[in-house]
């Protein structure tokens, strides 16, 4: 998910539509604009930028599906 | 150019299916990736030479009886609101009058008991907050993925001072119980399809012990259907080499070292201590207890609960479903008494159990 806004220790992100508030309390260095793996409302890993578009790539083709 | 996810599924499949060696047998150790497999029906994909079998990777499923007896218990309790994520609800719990329904917390809260299901252990926070009259339990089941989350709910319940919320923790962590499956003679596992989520924050260097001590090849897969196929792929050809190392096939979220922050914080409020695991008896070292500094976010030791002995359901085989020494299919009840809408076990209960894949699997057809 793409975080689009930071809080303090808390991000908004987003992915197709759906929007969460999530900690940021299990990761560093966390900027808008980065994508985000999000378990149980916490961000547990900041993708590296060609995993992130691999990724969307594949939900792409989900989406089209 | 990298190849669309389709030709490169296509191209994997064909690629493992000329696979013409011993059978080989590899673990998926992770509930997600049963998940998955099942909904894109990749079992069928693989040739009879290649079979996946399903591991201890279904938290839920590998919670045992006691711990949903002693969360029932606690439910009872008026002054208790539970919070727990969705799956538990539906865990039948020790059956004590034949002539009823196992006790579940779903049916615990039809009668009257405070259970709220919970997305994330942050709403326990919250509700603890919002409700200080309450005493706020969570649920705190889970791997080394949810572990850090639960530790850094206790580290903020802490620092704010919150006195009314706890948690009852059967944390577990993987690689103990991969090394006792490794070991086991019951089944012989030619390598393990490792954790994606579980790898994220330990790092691949958890499974080493594994390739090294065990010689099992070890390959942490994605959750895409292709991304499992890749891993699938890439234990295939380590077989076929004769080798066993650790390969990391999802490297953009998995990196070397894990998530070390995410660890830290799991230190700070958890120590490692024996576990029990439904169907593979307590395995030393392979759970997370709460240390003593923080004793009273503890609900096992916050409240006196008395809890007669547990007792499986009778006649589930999940003990050996989890140890990937039957197959669901082979359970008497499999499909008669037991279904994902009347569970008799807990790995039909959640979507991430190999009964309950493997029953969407028969339903979806081959
Ligand atoms: S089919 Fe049901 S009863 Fe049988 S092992 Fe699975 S969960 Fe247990």
């Amino acid at each position: 998910m793409r975080v689009v806004a930071i809080d303090g220790a808390t991000a908004r992100v987003e992915s197709a539509g759906v929007s969460l508030s999530v900690s940021l309390a299990l990761v560093d260095d966390v900027a808008v604009g980065d994508h985000v793996i999000v378990h149980a409302g916490f961000a547990i890993t900041v993708l590296s930028p060609e995993e992130a578009r691999e990724t969307l790539a594949i939900f792409a083709r989900l989406g089209e599906a | 150019m990298t190849p669309a996810p389709g030709d490169e599924a296509r191209a994997l499949v064909a690629s493992i299916g000329r696979w013409d060696g011993r059978p080989l047998t590899f673990m998926e150790v992770c509930g997600t990736h049963t998940m998955a497999a099942a909904r894109a029906g990749l079992r069928s994909l693989l040739p009879p030479k290649v079979r996946l079998v399903s591991g201890p990777g279904c938290p839920v499923c590998v919670t045992p009886v006691g711990y949903v007896d002693h969360a029932i218990a606690l439910a009872a309790r008026p002054e208790i609101t539970l919070v727990t994520f969705g799956d538990l609800v539906r865990v039948p719990g020790s059956r004590r009058d034949l002539e009823a329904p196992a006790p579940t917390l779903a049916r615990a809260k039809a009668r009257g008991a405070d259970v709220r299901v919970a997305y994330s252990p942050l709403e326990a926070l919250a509700i603890a907050r919002a409700e200080p009259a309450r005493e706020v339990v969570f649920l705190g089941v889970g791997f080394e993925t949810t572990a850090p989350t639960i530790a850094a709910v206790v580290i903020a319940a802490a620092a704010e001072g919150l006195a009314n919320v706890s948690v009852l923790g059967a944390h577990k962590t993987m690689p103990e119980a991969m090394a006792l499956l490794a070991a086991s003679s019951e089944l012989t596992i030619d390598g393990f399809l490792c954790p994606g989520h579980v790898s994220i924050v330990t790092g691949p260097e958890v499974y080493a012990p594994l390739a090294d001590r065990f010689h099992k090849p070890c390959v942490i897969a994605g959750f895409e259907p292709v991304e499992i196929l890749r891993g699938v792929d890439a234990l295939v050809r380590q077989a076929a080499a004769g080798r066993a190392f650790v390969e990391n096939a999802y490297p953009g979220a998995v990196r070397a070292g894990g998530n070390p922050r995410a660890r830290a914080v799991q230190d700070e409020v958890f120590e490692p201590c024996d576990a029990s695991w439904r169907g593979l008896g307590v395995i030393p070292g392979s759970g997370l207890a709460m240390r003593d500094r923080f004793a009273r976010f503890d609900a096992a030791r916050r409240f006196d609960v008395r809890l007669p002995a547990p007792r499986e359901p009778r006649g589930c085989r999940c003990g050996d479903v989890l140890r990937g020494a039957i197959d669901p299919t082979e359970c008497a009840l499999f499909g008669t008494s037991c279904t994902p809408d009347t569970p008799d076990g807990a790995c039909m209960v959640s979507g991430e159990g190999s009964c309950a894949a493997r029953w969407q699997n028969l339903e979806i057809g081959p």
